[in-house]
């Protein structure tokens, strides 16, 4: 039984950067033992990972495409979460997000480029709000649990995308279900292209410049949250609602307010799939990037930096793990799912085991220091 | 509609409530003593992968299902530790889990049996079988209910009769028993309970192990009785489903039942109206009607069908106040 | 008969982190006896039986049950030992019954059957034995306060309590269900029970106990046999001689009439009336003290003058016209816009948001509007200047604006909730508690700003359950008592008994 430290004299490097850290470790290293079981070696996976995300160019391009996309939803499931809501439909919304941009692009073929931008964006999150107003409303004022509810809403996004892309929307001079492809010329610059004004000759990779405009969007979320009221509103809801109540700010307002921006920062994962890499809509685009958001957030501690930082780190994931499951026949892209449940296990739920060892072990270090 | 139709379609009722039925239970217990349960999906995936590798390897369906249930007993034991003794988040405790399940049942399944995430294809002998129940063929010429025995209540799964067997069980357990009742307390006002000198944090402990032995059942039921394998994702929601039953049956066992077997019967329903065109508005989209049983959900969640009360000090790790 | 010691505490130590609840107590209870402890909020009675019912671990001291010394680890013990606790906050499963609850934890069986037919009819001659009528079967949730109070004492019993103590139980009885308990509590001290009676009430110590303990800041007293005392020595004891914390003020400059609270009733979270047709006036320039202990309805009072928590009956008028009643409702945001300001008796459930750093705490409920926000932009610098500078007016350690409120001690955080609503020279100014869990320094301080305002000519509540605190900073003084007000006086020449005895309801 460790001693308890007086938390005022952790530093915030320890709480913040230490403790996660050290979660993180406990979770690759239960994510080795997985790897294990099934049959490969955890070092080899864990090189191969690396040298997969970072050790050629267009390898790089993909880790931060995939960032793109977990950027946004991590961003999502942090905005909720500063409200105390756990948003798990970021995977439904942005699947409906994505809808939106299509939809602007196909009606406004022919368009001046910069307004079918503009307005594409828009699009993509006024579709991603719009698919968690419900659960927000009823949260709000109902009282039902908004995880249950947005869970729902991811399963009937898929019925209905189905039907529309089967139905409805399908390009149908081809077989599969999915949209014609958008006019060439509203397709978002990619980073080859960039590249290629600049005469240098890269590789393919969907890394496109919605990257940027993700970095954009951190800026804007790190600027609601902290430097609006609004952000300071939902913050309060979030830690004290009953102190909230005292100082004349709304719950249910606020409820609705963050569940609608994070529904809105889902749908832009539209953008980057549609606008920057595949220019149609495929049934189920959203392939599971929603629920990494989850686990990026919780890293990140739902800070903008700790989420960018995240969001890296599960592009690598994503992209060594393809690298892994190429070279590995027994891994499958479902064991890295399974590495995020762990992350998701150590950074959030488990992730005071340590905290008392850790903190205890830097302050009585930082003492002697002193003394 | 024919009079087979509506047999068949009670039949499938039957069939396809059942793992609705165990993992609602099992939510049952864990959430009356205070803890939430939104990993009842991932531990009905764990439980059907586990219950399918077992059954192949070991050569028997009884060997997987009591390996299932270890299985689910050690992620509620996970959940417990995460939960009531670290005081962490409950929630992201259960969406750890589900994700977890997720991927590491397809990608042992995967790795171990090479198939895509599929386990092998269990023989006959290796496999649940429907019962058919005695003096079938004698019964079935009485009017009405000859045949609703024959169609509806024989030739199921052993899992379904323990199912509807479990419910009454259950329903006795938590309010018949010391134990349900300590546990009942434990949710209700742990306080209470701990000055009548029982340890909370034990019994919600105790609560969770039955939690892992019921959803065991659900998932066994999905991967070695009515289908012959596990294949990814198998669980499809129906851990969330069973929990949106329970909410609406307000945490009771006998209206839960009610629930699944109306989630049931909708599922069941929405199979035979696929492409079936209905009076006035013709043939509705098959997607809609698959979607059906989710929006269900929100709309009982939405509290349209009556105000749910969850148990007092759900959510809430106990922490002696002063 | 020679009484024999059926309960012994030999020099109980215990503290909350740097707060000594108990220092050093003694106390001999004998078989039989009716023993009440006495003492204001914060006297350490409550944490002391807490201790004796397992619930608490004492840091030192011994404890002995009928001369053999027990170390009581848990409730389970204590109910085993014979000791059975009535606590002020019903530890009762609302939605079970009454025989539900009684069994909890001693059901006997796994199974209801044999043993639950034979509880009941235990618990139905229990009932009969000592006059508690009550129905087994009944739902908790619809039974009265006085009913369910009437199952924990049941609860004790059936647990085979020898020693029965019961916290503050008449806080939330009517008069006649006090009378039912009393009558309970000698048939019961009849059969040979002990009682140990913890309260603040002198009435209850003179009508019922034969030997009394008081109990102040931590530590015994005096001990007296009831029958050689007196109210007045008891009351005298309980507050003590007052510690000279009295501010230095000028004359009071009362204007007229602010704030006018007519006939106002008010209910807590169970439905229980709290606050009974109490009326008054709060004027200009004046300090008006509402004093008591703790439990008499003050945070209710508080709150529903605050626009927290509804009124069921009467009306609040603000400068002539009425801003809260029955049928409309201000609410914080609105009383704040009138200049109404509410320094909260819990600062850290509702003051506060601990999470918060300083700066974000002091701006909190004006921080929607300029100098802090414009066009829900939040102006940083605007409040970190604003934040920087009235830290270093009220004196708030350490003057990091940006510093985690919870790193703040419980001092300091109550000068960040002062300077945030005395900063804008409030009309109405509303406090309660303030200088609750407070260092001395800090009291001072925040004793001297209170009087500022009321010599700038704010009109204000001071609710405190410190006496002291009413004496030096009151101009004038009410009590409140069970839900109503029971004496106003002009803060001239009060003594501390005769506020003491208004404190413990003794009214003539």
């Amino acid at each position: 039984m460790v001693k308890a430290v007086d938390k005022t004299k952790v530093p915030w490097w320890v709480a913040n950067v230490i403790v996660p850290l050290v979660n993180l470790i406990l979770a690759l290293f239960v994510s080795g033992l997985f790897i294990f079981i099934a049959g490969e070696n955890p070092y080899q996976a864990l090189k191969l990972i690396i040298y997969g995300s970072f050790g050629y160019l267009e390898g790089f391009g993909y880790t931060l495409y995939y960032a793109t996309n977990f950027i946004f939803t991590g961003l999502a499931f942090a905005v909720a979460f500063h409200c105390r809501l756990f948003n798990i439909g970021g995977e439904g919304q942005a699947y409906i997000g994505g809808l939106g941009v299509f939809l602007v692009g196909y009606y406004l073929t022919g368009f001046p480029i910069s307004i079918v931008w503009i307005l594409a964006i828009a699009g993509s999150m006024l579709f991603g709000a719009a698919w968690a107003a419900i659960p927000a409303y009823l949260q709000a004022y109902r009282g039902s649990h908004v995880v249950i509810t947005t869970i729902m809403f991811n399963f009937i996004a898929s019925a209905l995308m189905v039907f529309l892309l089967v139905d409805v929307i399908r390009d149908t001079s081809q077989m599969g279900p999915h949209t014609v492809p958008l006019a060439e010329e509203q397709w978002f610059p990619m980073f080859r292209e960039i590249a290629g004004w600049f005469g240098m000759k890269v590789g393919y990779s969907p890394l496109n410049i919605t990257f940027l405009l993700s970095i954009l969007v951190s800026l804007g979320v790190w600027f609601l949250i902290w430097r609006t009221k609004w952000g300071y509103e939902m913050r309060a809801v979030g830690h004290n609602t009953q102190a909230a109540i005292y100082a004349g700010i709304s719950p249910q307002r606020n409820i609705i307010l963050a569940m609608l921006i994070s529904g809105a920062l889902a749908g832009m994962l539209g953008v980057n799939e549609i606008l920057g890499v595949h220019h149609e809509v495929m049934v189920n685009f959203p392939a599971g990037y929603g629920f990494t958001g989850i686990a990026v957030a919780l890293m990140g501690r739902n800070h903008p930096i700790g989420i960018f930082l995240a969001a890296i780190l599960f592009g690598m994931l994503y992209q060594g793990g393809s690298e892994v499951t190429f070279d590995m026949p027994n891994i499958t892209r479902y064991m890295f799912v399974a590495v995020q449940g762990v992350i998701i296990l150590f950074s959030g739920a488990l992730e005071n085991l340590f905290r008392p060892q850790i903190e205890y072990f830097f302050v009585s270090k930082l003492k002697e220091r002193e003394a | 509609m024919e009079a087979a139709d509506i047999l068949s379609l009670l039949s499938a009722t039957l069939r396809i409530s059942t793992p609705l039925v165990f993992a609602a239970m099992a939510g049952l217990f864990a959430e009356r003593s205070g803890v939430i349960d939104f990993g009842l999906e991932g531990k009905m995936l764990a439980a059907a992968f586990v219950a399918a590798s077992g059954a192949a390897v070991f050569g028997s369906e009884w060997y997987g299902l009591i390996l299932a249930i270890i299985s689910c007993v050690a992620l509620s034991m996970l959940h417990g530790f995460a939960s009531v003794t670290h005081k962490g988040d409950q929630v992201v405790s259960c969406v750890a889990i589900n994700i977890l399940m997720i991927g590491l049942t397809t990608a042992l399944a995967a790795a171990w049996f090479g198939q895509q995430g599929l386990t092998p294809t269990l023989t006959d002998d290796r496999r649940f079988f429907e019962i058919t129940l005695p003096f079938v063929k004698q019964l079935s010429v009485i009017p009405v209910l000859g045949p609703i025995y024959s169609e509806v209540i024989s030739g199921h799964y052993i899992f379904v009769y323990i199912a509807y067997i479990i419910v009454p069980c259950v329903y006795w357990i938590v309010f018949k028993t010391s134990f349900g009742l300590r546990i009942r307390a434990v949710g209700e006002n742990p306080n209470a309970v701990d000055t009548a000198g029982i340890n909370v944090n034990l019994m919600r402990y105790k609560a969770l192990a039955v939690n892992g032995i019921l959803v065991a059942f659900a998932g066994a039921y999905l991967s070695t009785a009515i289908n012959a394998n596990f294949f990814r994702e198998m669980s499809a929601g129906r851990g969330y489903l069973a929990l949106a039953a329970l909410i609406f049956g307000k945490w009771k066992p006998k209206t839960a039942l009610i629930a699944c077997l109306l989630f049931g019967f909708t599922d069941a329903l929405q199979i035979r109206l696929q492409g079936v065109p209905l009076p006035l508005v013709g043939v509705i989209p098959v997607q809609f009607i698959q979607a059906l049983p989710y929006v269900l959900t929100v709309v009982l969640l939405a509290g349209f069908v009556g105000k749910a009360i969850a148990p007092r000090a759900i959510g809430q790790p106990y922490i002696k106040e002063h | 008969m020679v009484s024999q010691p059926i309960l012994e505490l030999q020099n109980i130590n215990k503290s909350f982190g740097h707060v000594q609840a108990n220092k050093n107590v003694s106390v001999i209870v004998n078989k039989g006896d009716i023993y009440g402890i006495i003492g204001e909020n914060g006297a350490g009675k409550s944490t002391l039986m807490s201790i004796v019912f397992g619930y608490y671990r004492a840091d030192s001291g011994i404890i002995k049950i009928n001369n053999n010394t027990i170390d009581i680890k848990s409730p389970h013990q204590s109910i085993l030992s014979g000791i059975g606790m009535v606590h002020q906050h019903f530890m009762l499963v609302e939605t079970f019954t009454v025989l539900e609850n009684i069994i909890l934890g001693f059901e006997g069986e796994f199974i209801f059957g044999e043993k639950l037919k034979e509880a009941k009819k235990n618990l139905e001659k229990l009932c009969k034995d000592y006059n508690l009528q009550i129905d087994l079967d009944a739902t908790i949730s619809d039974l009265s306060v006085g009913f369910r109070q009437r199952v924990e004492i049941l609860k004790a019993l059936y647990r085979q309590a020898e020693i029965l103590i019961l916290d503050e139980p008449t806080g939330v009885l009517t008069p006649q269900e006090v009378d039912e308990l009393f009558k309970i509590l000698r048939s019961l001290k009849k059969e040979g029970k002990t009682i140990i009676l913890i309260t603040h009430k002198l009435n209850e110590i003179m009508n019922l106990t034969n030997k009394v303990t008081v109990m102040r800041q931590g530590e015994i007293v005096g001990e007296r046999n009831t029958q050689d005392t007196s109210k007045e020595e008891l009351a005298e004891m309980m507050v003590g001689r007052s510690v000279l914390l009295r501010v230095e003020k000028q004359k009071a400059k009362i204007g007229e009439v602010v704030l006018e609270i007519n006939n106002i009733s008010v209910k807590d979270d169970l439905d229980v009336m709290r606050v009974k047709k109490v009326s008054f006036k709060l004027k200009k320039g004046e300090i008006l003290g509402l004093a008591g202990v703790t439990g008499n309805g003050q945070t209710e009072l508080l709150e529903a003058l605050t626009g927290i928590r509804k009124i069921e009956s009467g009306e609040i008028k603000l400068e002539g016209t009425t801003i809260s009643s029955n049928s409309h409702f201000s609410n914080p945001r609105e009383l704040r816009e009138k200049d109404v300001a509410h320094v909260p008796e819990d600062r850290q459930r509702m003051g506060l948001v601990t999470e918060f750093n300083a700066s974000e705490n002091i701006i909190f409920g004006y921080h929607h509007k300029p100098p802090f926000s414009n066009s829900s932009i939040m102006m940083g610098s605007n409040i970190f200047n604003h934040s920087n500078a009235i830290m270093k007016e009220y004196d708030v350690r350490p003057i990091s604006p940006f510093l985690k409120t919870s790193n703040f001690s419980g001092g300091n955080q109550q000068k960040i909730i002062l300077s945030r609503e005395l900063n804008k020279d409030p009309k109405v100014l509303l406090v309660g508690q303030p200088t609750r869990g407070v260092d001395i320094g800090a009291i001072e301080f925040i004793h001297q700003r209170i009087i500022d305002m009321r010599n700038k000519g704010a009109a204000i509540l001071l609710v405190s359950v410190e006496l002291d605190e009413i004496l030096s900073l009151s101009d004038r003084i009410v009590i409140m008592f069970d839900g109503s007000l029971v004496g106003e006086k002009i803060n001239e020449n009060v003594t501390d008994r005769e506020v003491g005895l208004l404190m413990a309801g003794i009214t003539n």
